[in-house]
């Protein structure tokens, strides 16, 4: 090739390095300071989704990644385009999701001038994302985003942002690409373990009487769901999850014991309470699964195996800590572990369950009410477990914890760490964008729904299928929840008033369906599987539920607020 | 990211190395061994940063530099440059009614100059802060490339990197 072929605007340079990273989709709002690029992208084959709302276009990156497991990519303009995202860069931050922020920035020369539209947004965004770039020169382009793409997706993932000022997208440059590694002397993402680590976890692990393995998201993120179940089949024993980690290990599995922490069931925080030994995979002991530190897991020896340095010894301190990605180190692990005799154990476990575990919510008596837990119990059934489920977060996104079993990595994608309202519906966009064939089910309380309800606009205009079961019970209701037993019940701001979802739904031309009553739940749930559409139901549920059990912010694990009727108990696994 | 952690940092120095595009900071900060740990562990996250050391209890140098103003004249002018000969500083400028002082050591030699220096009348003072280097071969061994994000030296009980 000549060189005069090789001559591109870097615009143009901005969309040939994207599809050399494999991408396929970016989702993205136009403005000035973007407009080269988006002038340019006519000339590519690369998908573009056109959102409603920035914060939209980092959501559904982010769900893409999460559901597919590539890098998602979002597209957004200088200033207020780019300040738009912030949320969804902090969401990805928090839960280690591999994102690649590309915005426009006003020309290099008036840059530090308060042009029209200039935020600093490499300033704004440094603590909440791995690492970013301003770019002011044309040349900088392929390695920024070169450079952008490699330590978003190794070494614990994260979102990285590329500021590309104006001028240097219009200014023309040689296009080189010769694939070789990207190196950056100052990263390493990979650590390496001494054999002594591995020997003193698994005489840890042999030696124990009662263990418990903990599945955080890093064994989804690493791929490691697999080795985790040799492991656990091979040494019996059993899986305690991290809300982020459901999923990693199949919850109908005999030996999966559920969620911990804040809203985790009750067995499983008293196990783990009781335990004698902790193996946290891919984890990071937020305060959501502790509860008060100072009496977590006083009879655990602890063993914690996460990518990264920094999280070992952070919340926790423990007796083996090791930096390594979870496959690496359950390869090691496997062939030196030994299968061991815990049904004493096992047993114990069972007998804390009690009555909870063995009643079916199906086979309660319908008392007139429509509770959530029976929807989503519902949706599990009807979906056969096979659905990728979207939660926002509230209430209704424990109820999805609870009383859907997921069975398979990426099938519940949730805001674990930032705890984002309105992440739900832009993140599902992702997600069926990344994964066509998979049904895409949101999971979204009313609140969290109108934050980012717009985005019905971009699945009408994508024709994409997506079902929406909005959990309809007119508040706040985790805030709430708050109220009612640590505020005496002073409902400040939490009654909220909604419009008609289904009649909003039909305005952006999709189908919407109100639904009062249990019985009328599987009917409306198997017409919108069927639709080959997207359909929004307004599933409006008992007011004033709550999520039980639940530790107060706090508190000992074991110190929970039980269920107080019967009614809404967890099925049978 | 210091803010981020909650970490408060005392002094701060930046400077080249003798590697061109690679700039070392000593950094000091007050915290015990477990937040020195942790704030290690965060520093070598960030992608910029090539190596990190935590130097407050591996031997080392920590030196300061300070630019003394102080108002001598006549007799008190002889008794000055005394004390700047007692303290092996130098006298760097001189005008009718004042001298500058350079003097460079450790915090502790800097503070009592200026002690001492004080009933003179001390007009203007600048100090750098601490920059601070592990003694022998400890920190050489891998060079060029290699870039330190150094602890600063500080009193044994106070922990700091
Ligand atoms: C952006 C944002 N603002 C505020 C909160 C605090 N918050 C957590 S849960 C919740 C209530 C959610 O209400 P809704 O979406 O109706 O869900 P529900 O709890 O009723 O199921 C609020 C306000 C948050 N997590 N995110
Ligand atoms: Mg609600």
């Amino acid at each position: 090739m000549s060189g005069q072929e090789n001559k591109r605007t870097g615009a143009e340079i901005i969309w040939e390095v994207l599809g050399r990273e494999g991408v396929d989709v970016v989702f993205g709002y136009p403005g000035g300071a973007i407009m080269p690029a988006y002038d340019a992208m006519l000339k590519y084959k690369i998908r573009h989704v056109l959102v409603r709302h920035e914060q939209g276009a980092a959501h559904m990156a982010d769900g893409y990644a999460r559901a597919g497991g590539g890098v998602g990519v979002a597209l957004a303009t200088s200033g207020p385009g780019a300040t738009n995202l912030v949320t969804g860069i902090a969401t990805a931050m928090m839960d280690s999701i591999p994102m690649v922020c590309i915005t426009g920035q006003v020309s290099s020369k008036v840059i530090g001038s308060d042009a029209f539209q200039e935020t600093d947004i490499t300033g704004v965004t440094l603590p909440i994302t791995k690492h970013n770039y301003l770019v002011t020169r044309v040349e900088d382009i392929v390695p920024a985003m070169r450079q952008a793409f490699y330590v978003a997706r190794s070494g614990r993932p994260g979102p990285v942002l590329v500021d590309i000022a104006k001028d240097a997208q219009q200014a023309t440059t040689e296009f080189v690409w010769d694939g070789s590694p990207v190196r950056m002397p100052g990263y390493r993402p990979e650590h390496r373990a001494g054999a002594d680590q591995l020997k003193s976890a698994v005489d840890l692990i042999d030696h124990a009487e009662r263990p418990i393995l903990f599945c955080g998201h890093g064994i989804i993120a690493a791929g490691a769901g697999e080795l985790l179940r040799e492991l656990v089949e091979k040494t019996g024993i059993p899986v305690a999850a991290t809300l982020l980690g459901l999923g990693g290990f199949p919850a109908t599995h005999p030996l999966s014991l559920g969620m911990m922490g804040m809203h985790g069931e009750a067995w499983v925080n008293q196990a783990i309470q009781q335990a004698d030994l902790l193996i946290a995979l891919g984890m990071r002991f937020d305060d959501r699964v502790t509860g008060n530190l100072k009496t977590y897991a006083l009879t655990a020896k602890k063993i914690h195996v996460d990518i990264d340095r920094a999280e070992l010894n952070k919340n926790v301190r423990v007796d083996v800590a090791i930096a390594k990605d979870l496959r690496t180190a359950l390869v090691e692990w496997l062939p030196h572990v030994e299968k061991r005799d815990r049904s004493a154990w096992l047993s114990a476990i069972d007998a804390m369950k009690g009555d909870s575990a063995v009643r079916d919510i199906q086979q309660l008596p319908d008392d007139g009410h429509l509770y959530a837990a029976h929807v989503i119990n519902d949706l599990w059934r009807l979906t056969k477990g096979d659905a990728v489920v979207v939660t926002d977060v509230g209430q209704h996104q424990m109820w999805e914890a609870q009383y859907y079993k997921h069975d398979r990595s990426r099938s519940l994608i949730t805001s674990g760490g930032l705890g984002t309202m309105g992440f739900a519906l832009p993140a599902a966009i992702g997600a069926k964008v990344a994964r066509p064939d998979a049904e895409v089910w949101v999971v979204v309380g009313d609140g969290g729904f109108q934050m980012t309800m717009c985005e019905l606009a971009t699945i009408a205009q994508e024709k994409l299928d997506v079902n929406v079961a909005i959990i309809n019970n007119g508040y706040l209701g985790m805030v709430r929840q708050w109220q009612e037993f640590f505020y005496d019940k002073r409902y400040a701001a939490t009654p909220l008033l909604g419009p008609d979802f289904a009649k909003l739904a039909q305005a952006f031309g999709i189908t919407g369906v109100a639904v009062k009553k249990r019985g009328e739940v599987a009917g409306v749930v198997e017409a919108a599987r069927r639709s080959g559409h997207a359909t929004v139901i307004d599933f409006q549920v008992e007011q004033e539920d709550s999520v039980f059990p639940m530790v107060p912010a706090g508190a000992d694990l074991d110190k929970m607020i039980r269920r107080p009727s019967p009614i809404v108990e967890t099925a049978a696994d | 990211m210091f803010r981020r952690r909650a970490f408060n940092i005392e002094s701060l120095t930046v400077g080249h190395t003798e590697t061109p595009g690679v700039s070392r900071m000593t950094v000091v900060v007050e915290t015990d061994e477990y937040g020195a740990r942790r704030l290690e562990a965060h520093l070598h996250k960030l992608v910029p940063v090539r190596r990190v050391e935590n130097i407050t209890v591996a031997p080392s140098i920590a030196r300061d530099l300070a630019l003394i103003k102080v108002a001598a004249t006549g007799e008190a002018r002889t008794h000055v440059m005394q004390l700047v000969d007692v303290y092996r500083a130098r006298i760097i400028d001189v005008s009718p009614e004042s001298l500058v002082i350079e003097t460079t050591g450790t915090e502790d030699k800097i503070d009592s100059l200026l002690e001492v220096l004080r009933p003179y009348g001390v007009m203007e003072m600048v100090r750098t802060g601490r920059v601070a280097m592990a003694r022998g071969a400890g920190a050489a061994e891998k060079p060029a490339a290699r870039v330190t994000q150094v602890a600063g030296a500080h009193d044994a009980s106070a922990g700091s990197v």
